[in-house]
């Protein structure tokens, strides 16, 4: 069985974003990337199969930067090839980045037809659309999202999955494969790979590089403002040390009868 | 006295008898020592024959002075009565032996030559009061981490068995007037007690004690090599072949579980055991919960080391036989290798299984979580790199970049110290002390990472060398005289396990040298009484007690000791990557928790004293959950220094 | 003439969502900027009686298959845009949460047209719609634009309130057939109810939540400790319930409950937009948060820089102490 793994780097929130001098973009200066999180817990599902099913994996991702790290650490936890497409314009919205990819991985030897595609269905950075469902609906393949349980029976003709609701309450849908899910969790968090496996992963290298093709154009959105959210009100902040500000809650608290 | 070997029994000749006899045990002994050597030698290499001489002086301090075994005086001095005695007899029996087998050879029996005979009977009387005590110890009061095990009965019966044989045999040659009676005082007495004996009674009583014995030590030695005591053979090697380094990290490895995976070394522990239960007795672990029992994780090592022997198991997985749980509860404090008397190492047995679960990614979300925002952003915080050296702003006055001007002393801050905002406070103190002091000091900011001891005990080894070529790299490229850290955990990586030339210190030793100069004026306080928790790292590992005792004396407090101080100080719970774990199942009295407790048992004592942020976090948590909050406080050194410089401050106002 | 603007009616176990009523508020606001009608669009299967609530809007097109009874983005996907193809409208709203997912990725998809994620604000101006944007977890708000043609919109919840979306008005019905390809591979086969825990957070006067702040999970025991003191439940983000700390019944946010509680402590909480449209409606919120920049202090009333722990803990000891 063979299964294919979307991965991208999303701006990291760890740090402080900042706005450029233009007011419409990120400043770059001490911008760092990260995976998207939803996309690990793709890779762990894609994992978890290929563990049960004796599949293949393959991991593709967009060039980003920190892009080759996140490959290698997919090699080391046991995908079977990674491959970086290259010349997408940096800041590639979800449209663009989804029609260039359904342009480019059919022609790489191997990863098409996949029986299965996985991709994390939301990232912080979708401005313009989503790339899981964008791209199923360019490669023609059944989509669902919000997927956080996958089985496949074994002749790999269909799987049957677990979509997340609200209020705790799942949907449990059969899909027939050739299919693309879109990944929201998985059954167990993403696996922890030893540092020394990454970098023997990086001696041993094997990033497959693909140049995208580029996909039909599409009207932009286009931002004319980025800044910090100005927000409808902000907390009256408590000073003090924690005993102190305890206190004063509890103040608070007692004083509209809440105790 | 007959020869007992040319005498005849049933028409015989005696020494056809002992041919017989000791081809038998000696067989028996030499066919199990080839087994378990060759096991021992599947396992990988380890070089333990540098430093010779250094070698041979721990082995001479520690076996023939048995060392260890004095931190209870009374055991100690039994045991070092019986080794001793164990000693002569094993030399007398050699020699008993070789003259048995070749009657022919113009030598003496051992106990015909007075300077053997006379030492061998005042320590068979002291052995046997000494085996008297311990026998009562064990089988009548039997302490919590003695057994009265199958092996251990023998023991006693046979080393008992020995020594009165031995005795008998003097008294029977007393009695037929043989030998220089001066050289054998108690053979004399014995003598007086069987005067009704005739001249061939006496005969028949030597030539029988002599047969039980020589028989007794050849059915010893064949029943040696299978039993617990094998350790008696075992340990002094184990103590030659003990790890000179401080940190005892196993050489580099992706990890073991199985036989071939370990050291020889870590095999071999297993056969030097003596199971005397001591490293359980220190273990903090095993006080708060049980699921770790260093002494059970050796027993675990002999009975695969035994198994592979046998050729029972060659797949057995240690890490299976010992459980996960266990594995993952240990603190890496080093109690239980500071008491082992024959330098047993569970340490890097813990720390080689802990490598295996790391690649077999079967580590807690919580401990992975931690890593992989370490390996990320340089930090066990998760946070950005970028916040590290927030803690120095508002200062009131500006801390130097070394690595953008030279300074005298590096100060490697560590990630709680720079995170942590309990710790922070600390931090800006010894700031502030610094600078009043006019030290020269600077820090290395965001090009500072996470030092990696605590990675490195939890297995993630490829980390640590990650986090150590970095931290090397931003140190390399600044100028300075010294290194300082507050953090025993950092002080122990940089100065072990970096490779530095340089010094590095403590900030408890810069602290005593800037108060004995003069640099600090501090006015001493009032003698009030405090007590000093000495930090894993910093005492065990480091070996660094006084400094900071010596520091709280400058300023005029007294120290008063909890009974588990110094080598015996008792762990936090922290180290080896616990803090970022889950408490251990078990529900036992956490480990911190038992510290404050101590601290708080002392009289007129009001604060428990610490030199290190993990012990702070710790011990200030275990002082809301034991509810002790009132009754004492837990402070850091750097704290009182400032207080008593606020006091010089009034005082010259 | 611009086109109209449509929201997309939610359904979720047999009635309208509270989230396509906010929507419909948002939609009547931009219809009545840009001068044309505002449509609710009902898919479904004889869910015909759920439009009369829907009388904010000028009129409802109601579309009857099948194939729509579940539904499932897929099929729900094509009939919308084969419908919108056919009758261009200028925007189509559709709420954010867990049920219109799939329809906010694929019917933008399939119309071939882009789609405004994350959008918290929407006003006219010139006769074109400026958007406001939420990226990046909330820590930058994008202020944008999209080219002529149809736009899909996603709305936040939280945009508008219910009440204005909601109306006695009865409204048009329009019965519309539209022909798409029914079959998907897509198949729904059951709902999965959650575990019947021993709390319903939904129904808590006081909620404790916990975040990744806590660091890990035996401060759990914490957070317990306050929720007892203060006579109310634990809860949590959805990282907690991730790695396990919790289970799914106790998450706060878009896959878990919506919850609106008397007092509500977030703990160690960041404030993402998927767990503040869970809670944002609390009547008194209190974050406590080691980063000053956090976006919950946007939506709390009351904020503390500190350890979250060791805020627990002084602050079940406080109440207690009042509590007597």
């Amino acid at each position: 069985m063979k299964i294919l793994v979307l991965m991208k780097m999303v701006p990291d929130i760890v740090e402080e974003l900042e706005v450029a001098g233009d007011g419409r973009s990120l400043d770059q200066e001490f911008l760092r990337f990260i995976v998207n999180e939803r996309d690990e817990y793709a890779l762990e599902q894609a994992l978890l199969l290929k563990d049960r099913l004796q599949a293949t994996v393959v991991v593709a991702a967009p060039d980003a930067p920190e892009v080759d790290d996140v490959l290698f650490t997919a090699r080391a936890k046991g995908a079977d090839r990674v491959v970086k497409v290259t010349g997408l314009p940096a800041g590639a919205g979800a449209r663009a980045t989804a029609a260039a990819l359904a342009a480019t991985l059919p022609g790489i030897d191997g990863v098409f037809p996949a029986d299965l595609v996985l991709s994390g269905c939301q990232s912080i950075d979708d401005l313009d659309g989503f790339v899981a469902p964008l791209l199923a609906t360019a490669l023609g393949l059944p989509y669902l999202g919000l997927v956080s349980r996958v089985a496949v029976d074994g002749g790999a003709a269909k799987a049957v999955v677990s979509k997340e609701y609200a209020g705790g309450v799942m949907g449990r849908f059969e899909v027939a494969l050739p299919a693309l899910l879109g990944i929201q969790g998985c059954e167990k968090p993403p696996r922890y790979v030893p540092i020394a496996k990454v970098r023997a992963a990086i001696g041993a290298g094997g990033i497959e590089t693909v140049a995208a093709k580029e996909g039909p154009a599409a009207a932009p959105i286009e931002i004319t403002a980025l800044a910090k959210p100005q927000a409808a009100g902000h907390a009256e902040m408590l000073q003090g040390s924690a005993r102190e500000a305890a206190e004063k809650v509890a103040d608070i608290l007692a004083a509209r009868g809440l105790l | 006295m007959p020869d007992p070997t040319t005498s005849s029994l049933l028409g015989i000749p005696g020494y056809v008898f002992l041919w017989v006899l000791a081809l038998a045990a000696l067989t028996l002994f030499a066919l199990r020592a080839y087994r378990l050597v060759r096991t021992l030698a599947r396992g990988r290499a380890e070089a333990r024959w540098d430093r010779l001489p250094r070698r041979l002086w721990n082995t001479v301090v520690n076996v023939a002075g048995q060392r260890r075994m004095f931190t209870n005086p009374g055991i100690g001095l039994a045991h070092l009565v019986i080794f001793w005695t164990f000693l002569f007899y094993a030399v007398s029996f050699a020699w008993n032996l070789l003259r048995g087998l070749f009657p022919f050879l113009p030598i003496p029996y051992a106990d015909e030559v007075a300077w053997m005979a006379f030492p061998m009977e005042w320590l068979t009387l002291a052995a046997m009061v000494a085996i008297a005590g311990a026998a009562v110890r064990r089988y009548v009061f039997t302490p919590a981490r003695l057994s009265r095990s199958r092996d251990a009965t023998i023991i006693l019966l046979l080393i008992s068995l020995l020594l009165v044989t031995f005795l008998m045999g003097q008294g029977a040659k007393a009695v037929a007037e043989e030998g220089p009676a001066s050289w054998s005082p108690v053979g004399e007495v014995i003598g007086g007690w069987l005067g009704g004996l005739s001249a061939s009674g006496a005969e028949s009583l030597f030539l029988a004690m002599w047969w039980l014995h020589m028989t007794a030590v050849l059915a010893f030695l064949a029943y040696l090599l299978y039993s617990k005591h094998l350790h008696l053979l075992a340990s002094p090697f184990s103590v030659f072949a003990a790890s000179l380094e401080p940190g005892a990290m196993p050489p580099s490895s992706e990890g073991a579980a199985h036989l071939e995976e370990f050291t020889w070394r870590e095999l071999y522990n297993g056969l030097a055991c003596a199971e005397c239960g001591r490293c359980d007795r220190a273990c903090p672990a095993f006080a708060s919960g049980g699921v770790l029992s260093p002494k059970d994780l050796i027993h675990k090592m002999k009975l695969l080391l035994l198994g592979a022997a046998a050729k029972r198991d060659g797949k057995a997985d240690l890490i299976e036989m010992v459980g996960p749980a266990a594995i993952w509860a240990c603190t890496t404090c080093r109690a239980c290798m500071e008491n082992c008397p024959v330098f047993n190492e569970h340490i890097p047995l813990i720390v080689e299984m802990r490598r295996q679960l790391m690649i077999r990614g079967e580590v807690s979300p919580g401990v992975q979580d931690m890593l992989t925002g370490l390996t990320r952003y340089g930090n066990s915080f998760g946070q950005s790199p970028r916040q590290r050296a927030k803690w120095a702003r508002d200062l009131g006055f500006d801390v130097k970049d070394a690595r953008r001007e030279p300074v005298e002393y590096l100060w490697f801050v560590g990630d709680y110290a720079s995170f942590d905002p309990r710790v922070q406070e600390i931090t800006r103190a010894v700031a502030r002390v610094f600078h009043r002091a006019g030290l020269d000091f600077g820090i290395l900011a965001e090009g500072e990472q996470n030092a990696g001891n605590d990675v490195r005990r939890l297995g993630e080894e490829g980390l640590f060398e990650m986090l150590r070529e970095k931290n090397l790299a931003a140190l390399g490229s600044s100028q300075h005289r010294a290194i300082v850290t507050t953090d025993p955990h950092t002080y122990h990586a940089l100065k072990n396990e970096y490779g530095l030339d340089g010094r590095v210190v403590h900030y408890t030793e810069v602290l005593e040298g800037l108060i004995a100069s003069g640099r600090l004026p501090v006015v001493p306080d009032g003698g009030a009484r405090v007590t000093y928790h000495d930090p894993c790292y910093l005492g065990r590992y480091g070996g660094i007690y006084e400094p900071p005792r010596r520091v709280l004396g400058a300023l005029g407090l007294k120290v008063t000791e909890m009974p588990r101080h110094g080598a015996a100080a008792y762990c936090c719970g922290a180290g080896g990557g616990r803090i970022w774990m889950e408490d251990a199942p078990g529900g036992g009295e956490r480990p911190a928790e038992s510290r404050v407790r101590e601290a708080a048992g002392l009289e007129g004592v009001a604060t428990m004293v610490v030199a290190c942020p993990k012990d702070l976090v710790m011990f200030r948590d275990a002082l809301k959950t034991t509810g002790l909050e009132g009754a004492l406080a837990v402070r850091d050194i750097v704290e009182l220094v400032e207080d008593a410089i606020g006091a010089t401050q009034r005082s010259e106002a | 003439m611009a086109g109209n603007v449509w929201v997309v009616a939610e359904q979720w176990k047999g009635s309208i969502s509270d989230a396509t009523y906010e929507a419909l508020a948002l939609g009547r606001e931009l219809a009545g900027g840009l001068g044309t009608r505002l449509e609710a669009v009902l898919a479904g299967h004889g869910a015909r009686a759920l439009a009369a609530s829907l009388g904010r809007a000028d009129g409802v097109l109601y579309v009857d298959h099948p194939a729509l009874a579940d539904g499932t983005g897929e099929q729900a996907g094509r009939a919308l845009a084969a419908l919108a193809a056919a009758r261009m409208p200028a925007l189509v709203l559709v709420p954010t949460t867990n049920v219109s997912w799939d329809l906010l990725g694929l019917l933008p998809a399939r119309l071939g047209v882009p789609l405004v994620n994350f959008c918290r604000e929407a006003t006219v101006s010139g006769g074109a719609v400026e958007f406001s944007s939420l990226l990046y977890g909330g820590k930058m708000a994008a202020t944008l634009t999209a080219g002529g043609g149809t736009v899909v919109v996603a709305v936040l919840p939280g945009t508008r309130p219910a009440e204005a979306g909601r109306s006695d008005a009865v409204p048009e019905i329009e019965d519309v057939t539209v022909d798409f390809a029914a079959g998907s591979g897509v198949t729904w086969l059951e709902y999965e109810e959650p575990e019947a825990g021993d709390v319903d957070i939904t129904q808590q006067d006081y909620l404790v939540a916990v975040g990744r702040g806590i660091s890990n999970e035996a401060n759990l025991e914490v957070a317990e400790d306050l929720a007892a003191a203060l006579g109310g439940a634990v809860c949590g983000s959805r990282p907690v319930i991730d790695q396990g700390w919790l289970p799914l019944v106790r998450q706060v946010g878009k896959s878990g409950a919506t919850v609106k509680p008397r007092l509500y402590v977030a703990a160690g909480i960041s404030g993402a937009p998927e767990h503040v449209e869970g809670m944002k409606d609390a009547e008194l919120i209190v974050a406590v948060n080691m980063d000053p920049g956090a976006p919950i202090f946007s939506v709390a009333h009351y904020g503390i820089v500190e350890d979250a722990t060791d805020v627990l803990e002084a602050l079940a000891e406080a109440v207690r102490k009042r509590k007597g």
